[in-house]
């Protein structure tokens, strides 16, 4: 294994980023697995990509696109028949500050 | 040290709905005031596995808004992730768009006396909306109803220097985007919310001082005043050799001032990334064409046109193009009559305060406009009083009923019939012999004694101009 890239710190925030509690020994393999992550990242870096545009989406020339039509949910209530709590139509969450 | 020595350095960013039927990226409708979660789905509500669709009319709406604002139109744009968690935003990310807006440049024009003043803008991009938390003794409630409602964020440079500036551009901003037809601007429903970026800066420096963001602000009002009221917080900071800190405050609005916002931790890293679901967002250069060919006439053209083609004073200008409704109707009133003025006299009294008493629009308060036009044209041609002409328009106003008929109806056509004012004259200076001989003895005061009774005599129907005129021949004697 080359380098490490990614440190524990790196670990612990970004696992609390992602609000996730991770375990000592959890820590140090998910370290492990970005740090292989970027080491294939590194691989594709050795292609020449002079020349080509930065690409996240492939499907030019462009989205399909919708016409503004409403068309509510013909049952809003099951959108809530999975939530922990609710109040009076409203999902209840513990109390947020601020 | 006085205050006079800094100057605030602002910048605003403006949220706010677009006017489309259904939501960004789902069929469920935008309307306001529904009963908490009737309008999702899946997809607003960020269920796993559903896939967004994006609104074409979202899309036009932001296209138009740029082209207000003198942006460049970016031909194909990218939407980004922007993570965070807050139990409003059920992805725990809001589609929004990061590096590549869908306009980007531009500039308001501020109104005003001399020298137009330009608030360049950064950009103006599309995202969705969140929900909307209702915060309890002990819970907090949450309502999905907004998530997913099409918004556009329109940033300035920090251009801005004074607190009355700030409002003097969100105030434009807000009757371009009503004028275009892209918000409807409303601050207290939430639908237009602003964000401002402020600090201070000694007179000269060419440097930025610290800023801080202040949250929160939903009226034109609580905005020029959390920004007096920071401006004059730093200052006192700096002045006390203290440091501003960068910060987010909150604007109380019952105790009017801001106080920091607990700093949410990493609040700034929200690892943007482009939205793997959506593929390039290209408008066509058709699509930028035909919305630039259907703009209609921005505030600050039709400011400008009145000043100039009617005469009217700044502050009847600001009043007649405020809102768009107004500036249409004032216009299809104007034909035919020989004085502007009249018009916008009628417009910004009569018109206005029916409108705004009954808290409807123009179209639904007030006749038709060319109702109103034959009124003012029969006022013109002195064939009613101006008297008259208030009383048929509360009638008409009430009965939908046409200007002829209800002066008709209500027998306000005035008499000009010089011989028939000549007989009541001659009647009330017969009767009135002893006022007549004092008044002729120079007590010119009794003159409007005179034309009172002839009114009188005639039902309160003659032309007082015609009256005067023969009166005074009459008594001359
Ligand atoms: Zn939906």
């Amino acid at each position: 294994m080359a380098l490490s890239k990614i440190t524990p710190e790196q670990v612990r925030h970004v696992s609390l980023l992602a609000r996730l509690s991770l375990a000592p020994d959890e820590e140090e393999r998910i370290r492990a697995n970005m740090d292989e992550i970027l080491g294939y990242i590194d691989k594709l870096n050795e292609l020449n990509t002079d020349g080509v545009e930065p690409t996240a989406q492939v499907g030019d020339p462009g989205m399909a696109m919708r016409d503004d039509v409403v068309t509510n949910h013909p049952d809003p209530e099951a959108m809530l028949a999975n939530a922990p709590a609710r109040e009076r139509g409203y999902f209840k969450v513990p109390k947020i500050i601020e | 040290m006085s205050h006079d020595a800094y100057e605030a350095v602002i910048g605003l960013e403006v949220h706010t709905h677009l006017l489309t039927r259904s939501k960004l990226f789902c069929g469920c409708s935008t309307e306001f005031g529904r009963g908490p979660n009737e309008n999702v789905c899946p997809v607003c509500m960020g269920m796993p596995g559903v896939l967004p669709v994006l609104n074409r009319h979202a899309v036009e709406l932001a296209v138009r808004t740029g082209i207000a604002a003198n942006c460049e139109i970016a031909p194909r744009s990218i939407f980004d992730r922007k993570s965070y968690f807050y139990p409003d935003l059920p992805k725990n990310y809001q589609i929004s768009q990061y590096e590549t807006p869908i306009c980007k440049g531009g500039y308001i024009e501020l109104p005003g006396d001399g020298a137009a003043r330009r608030v360049r803008l950064v950009r103006i991009h599309i995202e969705e909306d969140a929900g909307k938390n209702i915060h309890e003794a002990n819970s907090s409630l949450v309502d999905f109803n907004r998530s997913g409602v099409p918004l556009v964020e329109i940033v300035s440079e920090p251009d801005i220097r004074s607190a009355e500036e700030a409002g003097a551009y969100l105030r434009e901003l807000r009757d371009i985007l009503r004028y275009i037809g892209a918000s409807d601007g409303r601050m207290e429903e939430g639908s237009f919310r602003c964000d401002v970026n402020v600090s201070v800066r000694k007179k000269g420096a060419s440097e930025y001082g610290v800023k801080t963001e202040i949250k929160n602000l939903n009226s034109f009002r609580f905005v020029e005043k959390a920004i007096e009221h920071e401006v004059a917080r730093q200052i006192e900071v700096l002045e006390s050799g203290g440091k501003v800190a960068q910060e987010t405050h909150l604007w109380d609005p019952d105790r009017e001032e801001t106080r920091p916002m607990r700093s949410k931790e990493f609040a700034n890293d929200y690892r943007y990334f482009p939205e793997p679901d959506l593929p390039p967002l290209v408008v066509p250069p058709e699509m930028i064409d035909a919305i630039r060919s259907s703009m209609p006439e921005l505030p600050a053209a039709r400011r400008a046109r009145y000043a100039r083609d009617y005469g009217l004073s700044a502050y009847e200008v600001g009043v007649l193009t405020a809102e768009k409704d107004t500036a249409d109707y004032f216009e299809a009133v104007l034909p035919g009559l020989k004085n502007a003025r009249t018009a916008a006299n009628w417009v910004m009294t009569e018109v206005l305060r029916v409108s705004n008493e009954s808290g409807k629009p123009i179209a639904q308060a007030a006749p038709p406009a060319s109702e109103v036009r034959a009124l003012l044209k029969m006022v013109e041609d002195q064939q009613i009083s101006l008297n008259a002409a208030k009383t048929a328009f509360a009638a008409m106003c009430k009965s939908g009923k046409s200007a002829d008929a209800t002066v008709a109806e209500l027998g306000l056509a005035q008499v000009s019939d010089e011989g028939a004012i000549a007989a009541a004259c001659d009647k009330v200076i017969a009767a009135e012999a002893g006022k007549v001989a004092e008044y002729r003895g120079g007590r010119d005061k009794l003159f409007g004694f005179f034309v009172g009774q002839v009114m009188k005599a005639m039902g309160g129907k003659a032309n007082p101009k015609v009256i005067n005129e023969i009166l005074k021949k009459k008594l001359a004697g």
